[in-house]
């Protein structure tokens, strides 16, 4: 069953395409990831998918509605998004920034019921976070902050998850733990869930689907097996890198190649880069 | 005696809040804790208000004042003296009332402000509001115009307004408002009137002078017992319409693309809480002068007391704000008679320390 469909779609801020022809589908319960270098339009077109930016081009749909016949609060009730991270002025406590995932299915006055702190609740103990429910958002670590977000993102009990490159921040311990909460939830729920990130190793390994994204464009698109290999990547982040496969997954796996590698090693072509 | 009066109210306020509401600073908000708050602060509204009628230059006895209570509420008659009659209801209760409604849109206008810009340095005058309105004010004193029948404050509110379309005219671009770009037109706009003021101020005759200033340091002497239940409506319609918002204002203030993800249409919403609050503010600000201080650390002490979230915090800061103001204009009243200080000075002398003691203990 599609749930996501976008047809040619075309974006720009001012003068210069931002996203142009980028089409694709997902199925439901499908986990996609989006890569490209900086200012290839990942989070531009992650924002278009939201309804935050609105297309000049082309159409979007969302369970085969077109995406601006939805309401925000349409919108909000199918489709969830965990930031990179949250600065607020004044001191919300962490129990009350999940209870606002309850939002879109409140109406204009009314205060959360009993299911409402239910499922909050349970957003909270899926996350870890429930025993910092009383303390201060601005008093948590950057990696307890993440896991408030996605208990908030779940607290809204959406059927497609957006992330933009919600691991960006975190060491590598909590950046497993989270994808690895995300791909419980998108395989025990079938939620569908679209990550925007840079590390192209994560991707791959999680990741159903890749979308590689060059200057606006979809460059190519497909299982990770064929989307990263070495010839896609070089050309699209121009610089070299060497793809093998993760012993463990079986998944591709990058490996950076530096110009000035320390003690000028195995790697035979960088090697003979001049050495500082 | 009446410096006990007024001592006792300053540490109930405290106290109360702080006792009813033990605990409760890190729990999410229900409808029955904002019930429970808000019962609590009318309550202490209510007394404060009973006391502010007890003090004043004439003195009327605590006997006198329970009498009415007491047969009021068992519907006998009043026998009182007519002089202490028209004391007590025709001078002091619309004074009371006026300063009550002044505080609460001051406080709810800065909890808006604050909240929509993300800014805790925001107040109800950072848009410019105050200057249009000082204008104004200080035109109909100069021309004679605040002689006739709503001279003043008309001419102020008309200021005000002029001064809301121009600010929000410069910040509006492709349908949007910006948040910082109202900051910056604000600030601005305010500068500018500043200007203007003190051009005025320089050109006025020493007459003049002196009702300039009153106006500029907030004055609740103004009041016409006439005009209160105008004022009370445009009051109470304003509250309605931002407490409508109040769960947007929690989503806004996390992020203005936070609360859109979440189902908000933000740019609606920040129009109309804008407007309301200017609206509000201009009201305020036209029959009462520029009282500061009020509309800044009301709402940062609610949000101290009682967290971030704008449904405690909306009741809650209306209610104190209203006490606020009363107690402050009490002490205005009495400190010293038979002359009476600008409202402006006492919010501003005791606000400050208060607020920088709180800064201290806790951090904003």
């Amino acid at each position: 069953m599609t749930i996501i469909k976008l047809s040619d779609i075309g974006f720009k801020y001012s003068e210069d395409w931002v996203l142009r022809h980028v089409s694709f589908e997902m199925k439901k319960g499908e986990f996609l990831g989006i890569i490209g270098p900086n200012g290839s339009g990942k989070t531009t077109l992650l924002k278009t998918i939201d309804g935050i930016f609105i297309p000049q081009e082309g159409e979007i749909r969302i369970d085969g509605v077109p995406g601006r016949q939805l309401s925000r609060m349409d919108l909000a009730r199918r489709i969830a998004v965990v930031p990179q991270d949250t600065q607020l002025i004044f001191p919300f406590t962490v129990e009350e920034v999940v209870l606002m995932g309850r939002a879109p299915h409140l109406g204009k006055l009314r205060f959360e019921g009993e299911k409402d702190f239910r499922i909050v609740e349970q957003a909270m103990k899926a996350t870890d976070t429930y025993s910092l429910r009383r303390r201060g958002i601005n008093a948590l670590s950057g990696g307890e902050r993440q896991s408030v977000l996605i208990a908030r993102a779940l607290a809204q009990e959406p059927r497609i998850m957006l992330l933009d490159e919600p691991t960006a921040l975190l060491d590598i311990r909590h950046q497993v733990a989270f994808f690895d909460l995300i791909k419980t939830l998108n395989r025990d729920r079938s939620l569908t869930v679209i990550a925007v990130t840079h590390d192209i190793n994560l991707a791959s390994d999680y990741c159903d689907r890749i979308v590689l994204l060059k200057s606006g464009q979809i460059y190519a698109q497909g299982a990770p097996r064929e989307v990263i290999v070495e010839k896609n990547i070089n050309e699209v982040y121009g610089t070299n890198v060497l793809v093998d496969q993760n012993p463990v997954t079986g998944k591709p796996r990058v490996t950076l190649l530096s110009s000035h590698p320390s003690d000028g090693g195995s790697r035979s072509e960088a090697g003979a880069a001049p050495q500082l | 005696m009446i410096k006990h009066f007024v001592l006792s109210i300053f540490i109930f306020f405290g106290s109360s809040i702080f006792s009813a509401d033990k605990g409760q600073a890190d729990r999410a908000v229900t409808l029955s804790r904002v019930i429970r708050v808000s019962v609590l602060l009318g309550l202490v509204l209510f007394l404060v208000s009973l006391v502010s009628m007890l003090v004043g230059p004439s003195q009327i006895g605590t006997a006198s004042l329970l009498k009415i209570f007491f047969s009021g509420l068992f519907g006998s008659e009043i026998v009182l003296p007519d002089m202490e009659k028209t004391i007590l209801f025709s001078i002091r209760l619309p004074r009371i009332v006026f300063a009550g409604l002044v505080g609460a849109a001051l406080a709810a206008a800065g909890v808006v402000f604050q909240g929509l810009l993300r800014n805790p340095l925001a107040d109800p005058y950072i848009l410019g509001i105050s200057g249009g309105s000082a204008v104004g004010a200080i035109i109909a004193i100069i021309s004679g115009a605040g002689a006739i029948p709503f001279g003043t404050p008309g001419l102020s509110f008309l200021g005000a307004l002029a001064t809301i379309v121009l600010v929000y005219g410069i910040a509006r671009s492709n349908r949007e408002l910006q948040s910082n770009t109202l900051l910056l037109a604000g600030v601005i706009v305010n500068a500018f009137f500043s200007a203007v003021i003190m051009f005025l101020v320089s050109v006025s005759s020493n007459t003049n002078l002196h009702s300039i200033m009153f106006w500029l340091m907030g004055d609740l002497s103004l009041v016409v017992g006439e005009d209160i239940p105008a004022i009370a409506l445009f009051m109470a319609v304003g509250f309605s319409v931002i407490y409508l918002y109040a769960r947007h204002l929690n989503l806004i203030v996390m992020s203005e693309e936070t609360a859109m993800q979440l189902g908000v249409d933000v740019e609606k919403t920040k129009k109309i809480l804008f407007l309301t609050a200017s609206l509000i503010t201009a009201a305020a600000v036209s029959v009462s002068g520029i009282i500061g201080f009020v509309g800044l650390i009301i709402p940062h002490i609610m949000r101290m007391l009682l967290g971030s979230d704008h449904r405690l915090l909306l009741p809650s800061s209306l209610l104190f704000g209203a006490s606020f103001l009363i107690v402050a204009d009490t002490v205005a009243r009495i400190a010293m008679a038979p002359a009476e200080l600008p409202v402006g000075v006492i919010t501003a002398l005791c606000g400050a320390p208060y607020f920088i003691y709180l800064l201290r203990r806790r951090g904003v």
